[in-house]
């Protein structure tokens, strides 16, 4: 099997993610988008590690899983923060921030 | 060398302190500051007496002398002392203006009796006095330029004096502003003296004046010439920049004796007298003075003909003598001594003609109508007395003063080759005759005929009530000595060529030229002109009735009566078109430079309008413009890489 398909498969879940945060409205939705994205990084990284036999790909995927656990916690607190204040996980209910 | 030389600060100093001690201290000084106005210029004339005396007993090859008080300004190659010119021709105008001056002083005191403000009036006075002494005894010609702005401030002051009146307050803007234009050309002569000579002051300027011509040419030494000349005709009230000088009559009548018509208005005169050898090196630039002053002399004298103002006839009267003065010193070394002894002369017999119409107006409740007055001999005698001196004096009669200065400036005038003679000695003659005429005129008119004013007695129907009066002693007094003046100082200083001999060390000995006609057929040809003029005069002012109402006139009397429409000539040449630049000037800049930047700051921010609507609030909308940047991102590093 070719080891380049990794690297398709990661721009398959990538391209998923990316479509997920921009079509979907629902916030956890979105954010589960974000976290394919983020995975789909990690298998990029992981497959180029294998390419050249060098482990700092490697270590940059434990890297973004480390932040991405820590983004998940702070995420998912804003976004009950909203969905209490504001009874909607709509992002675009979420548009004060316009001029 | 003159042992009293140290004493020539204290010339300027005195007048100063007094001018200093009456404008700082103010109203408490309100009860004795005219006096010590007066105390603090006879005391200058005192010093400048003691001065002259130790001057004439001095060897005239001695008799120039400078007293240097210190270093003025050391920058670089510039270096100018603080130095006083001690010689006949500044010691000439020290005693001119100290003693005509402490004469007005005098008479001021009564003339601005009623005036609240009179203790100012008498600050200004001094500080005229200061400044002109500054301006005749400075040895360098910035320093000059310092006294030469000075008194030039104090017309301004002394014109306006009763600014009050709105007309008033204008006149003295008028005469300030075209004295500015007569200064810049000091100011240019100064600049081209620099790069010419790399000094300013008259020792090293004059005598290298020769040689300048030589080293930079003869334009340069023509340009400085004419930039002297325009200084002059500023300051001198000549053509093209004569026009404040009748407006400058709204001050009062003593300035306008002391300082338009004795001495300030003279200092042109000075100027260009004591640049000599630098007008000789420049011959172009001296026949532009002498037609200038030719030009003048005639212009003054036909405005004269006409003004009904007793004060604005003789300030065309002025006007029309310094172009005699003007016309001497373009003459050359022939003329300089005649320039400035009939510049004496004139001082007194003019100044006592403008305190006798001061003395006249104080008896008519300041009228200066003339066409309202007449018959006012009998009842101001000494004025009369004091005045028809002066008439007789200016109108150039023997013996008196007018007589030998003026035939004087005709004789040179008559000198010389081709046709200059013949132009500049005609016009000067001609001058003469139409002087008689309007100072007659102005004589007669005033004392002589019927009287065209009301005491309030029956039968005076619409004349104006006046309750005419001798004026009190204090302002006799100076017309008398000023009227001797008129009759004497001439002759005595005409006799032996006295007067000429004694400004030789200044203006150089110039050879006795014969004039192209003989010289008493000159004399004669003056005296019948001067004659007909003054019966002409006589027979229309005097034997005849005077209308009131000035009776309609040919267009060139008409002309002359709005001074030959020199303000509207100003205003259409000079005045609306620097309007009309100002004006576009004005909206260029709002147009083009504030449109530009004002048009620059509006695009920005219509921009910033524009670029505003993308900060939606859609976070969607966010990440699809991330996305797109990194598919930019993407395809640059794409193309960069293949």
């Amino acid at each position: 099997m070719e080891i380049t398909n990794y690297l398709g498969l990661a721009a398959i879940l990538f391209a998923i993610g990316a479509t997920t945060v921009l079509l979907r409205r629902n916030a956890i939705v979105v954010f589960m988008g974000v976290e394919l994205m983020l995975n789909a990084t990690n298998l990029a990284f992981v497959t180029f590690a294998r390419i050249h036999g060098d482990v700092t790909g490697q270590v940059l995927a434990f890297f973004v899983m480390v932040v991405a656990a820590a983004e998940v916690v702070v995420g998912l607190a804003i976004i009950i923060t909203i969905f209490r204040s504001r009874r909607s996980a709509s992002v675009d209910d979420v548009n004060l921030l316009q001029s | 060398m003159m042992q009293t030389l140290s004493l020539a600060p204290w010339l300027v100093a005195i007048p100063m302190a007094g001018a200093l001690v009456l404008l700082v201290a103010g109203r408490r000084t309100d009860r004795w500051g005219h006096w010590l106005g007066v105390l603090a210029s006879a005391a200058t004339f005192v010093v400048g007496l003691v001065m002259l005396l130790d001057m004439l007993g001095t060897p005239a090859d001695q008799r120039v002398g400078t007293r240097t008080v210190g270093t003025w300004i050391d920058s670089g190659p510039l270096h100018v002392d603080l130095g006083f010119q001690v010689d006949p021709l500044s010691m000439t105008f020290v005693m001119l203006v100290t003693f005509v001056g402490t004469l007005i002083h005098v008479y001021s005191v009564a003339y601005m009796d009623h005036d609240v403000d009179r203790r100012r009036f008498f600050g200004y006075l001094n500080l005229f006095v200061a400044a002109m002494l500054l301006l005749v005894l400075a040895d360098s010609y910035l320093l000059l330029f310092v006294g030469w702005e000075g008194v030039g401030l104090a017309s301004f002051l002394l014109i306006g004096f009763w600014d009050g009146k709105r007309a008033n307050a204008v006149a003295g803007k008028k005469a300030f502003v075209m004295n500015r234009v007569g200064d810049m050309g000091l100011v240019v002569a100064m600049m081209l003296m620099l790069a010419t000579f790399g000094a300013v002051d008259f020792g090293t300027v004059l005598p290298a004046a020769g040689e300048g011509a030589t080293a930079a040419g003869q334009g340069t030494m023509t340009a400085i010439g004419l930039m002297l000349l325009l200084a002059a005709c500023g300051k001198s009230a000549q053509l093209p920049l004569q026009a404040w000088l009748g407006d400058a009559m709204a001050g009062p009548t003593p300035v306008s004796a002391l300082i338009h018509a004795a001495t300030m208005v003279t200092a042109g005169v000075y100027l260009l007298v004591r640049s000599g050898p630098l007008l000789e090196a420049a011959p172009d630039a001296q026949l532009v003075i002498a037609i200038v002053g030719a030009l003048t002399l005639l212009f003054g004298a036909v405005v004269g003909c006409a003004k009904d103002d007793i004060k604005k006839a003789l300030a065309a009267s002025t006007m029309s003598q310094i172009g005699y003065m003007m016309l001497a010193a373009g003459l050359g070394p022939v003329g300089y001594a005649f320039a400035i002894f009939h510049l004496l002369t004139h001082g007194f017999f003019k100044a006592g003609l403008f305190l006798g119409a001061g003395s006249v107006m104080h008896a008519m409740d300041d009228d200066v109508n003339m066409r309202r007055f007449g018959g006012l001999a009998r009842l101001l005698p000494v004025t009369a007395i004091t005045m028809g001196l002066g008439w007789l004096a200016i109108l150039g009669v023997p013996p008196f003063s007018g007589f030998w200065s003026k035939d004087k400036i005709i004789e040179a005038a008559f000198v010389g080759e081709g046709w200059r003679p013949w132009v500049f000695g005609l016009t000067a003659l001609l001058g003469a005759g139409i002087t008689a005429y309007y100072m007659s005129r102005l004589f007669f008119m005033t004392f002589a005929g019927r009287r065209r004013w009301s005491d309030g007695g029956p039968g005076d129907d619409g004349a104006p009530v006046r309750h005419p009066h001798e004026s009190p002693r204090l302002m006799t007094w100076p017309m008398i000595v000023l009227a001797v003046g008129s009759v004497a100082l001439g002759g005595i200083l005409a006799a032996g060529d006295r007067f000429v001999t004694w400004l030789e060390p200044v203006t150089g000995h110039a050879e006795h030229a014969e004039p192209v006609l003989p010289v008493w057929l000159l004399i004669t040809l003056t005296l019948v002109l001067v004659v007909l003029g003054a019966l002409l005069a006589f027979r229309q002012y005097a034997v005849a009735a005077v209308p009131v109402e000035p009776p309609p006139a040919p267009a060139v009397v008409r002309a002359a009566r709005v001074d030959l429409h020199q303000d509207d000539v100003n205003e259409a040449l000079v005045m609306l078109p620097g309007q009309y630049l100002t004006r576009s000037l004005v909206y260029t800049d709002r147009a083009a430079v504030d449109g530009g930047w004002l048009g620059l700051a509006g695009g920005i921010g219509r921009l910033g309008t524009r670029l505003r609507r993308l900060q939606n609030g859609y976070v969607r909308s966010y990440a699809a413009t991330m996305l797109g940047g990194l598919g930019v991102v993407g395809i640059v590093v794409w193309a960069l890489a293949s």
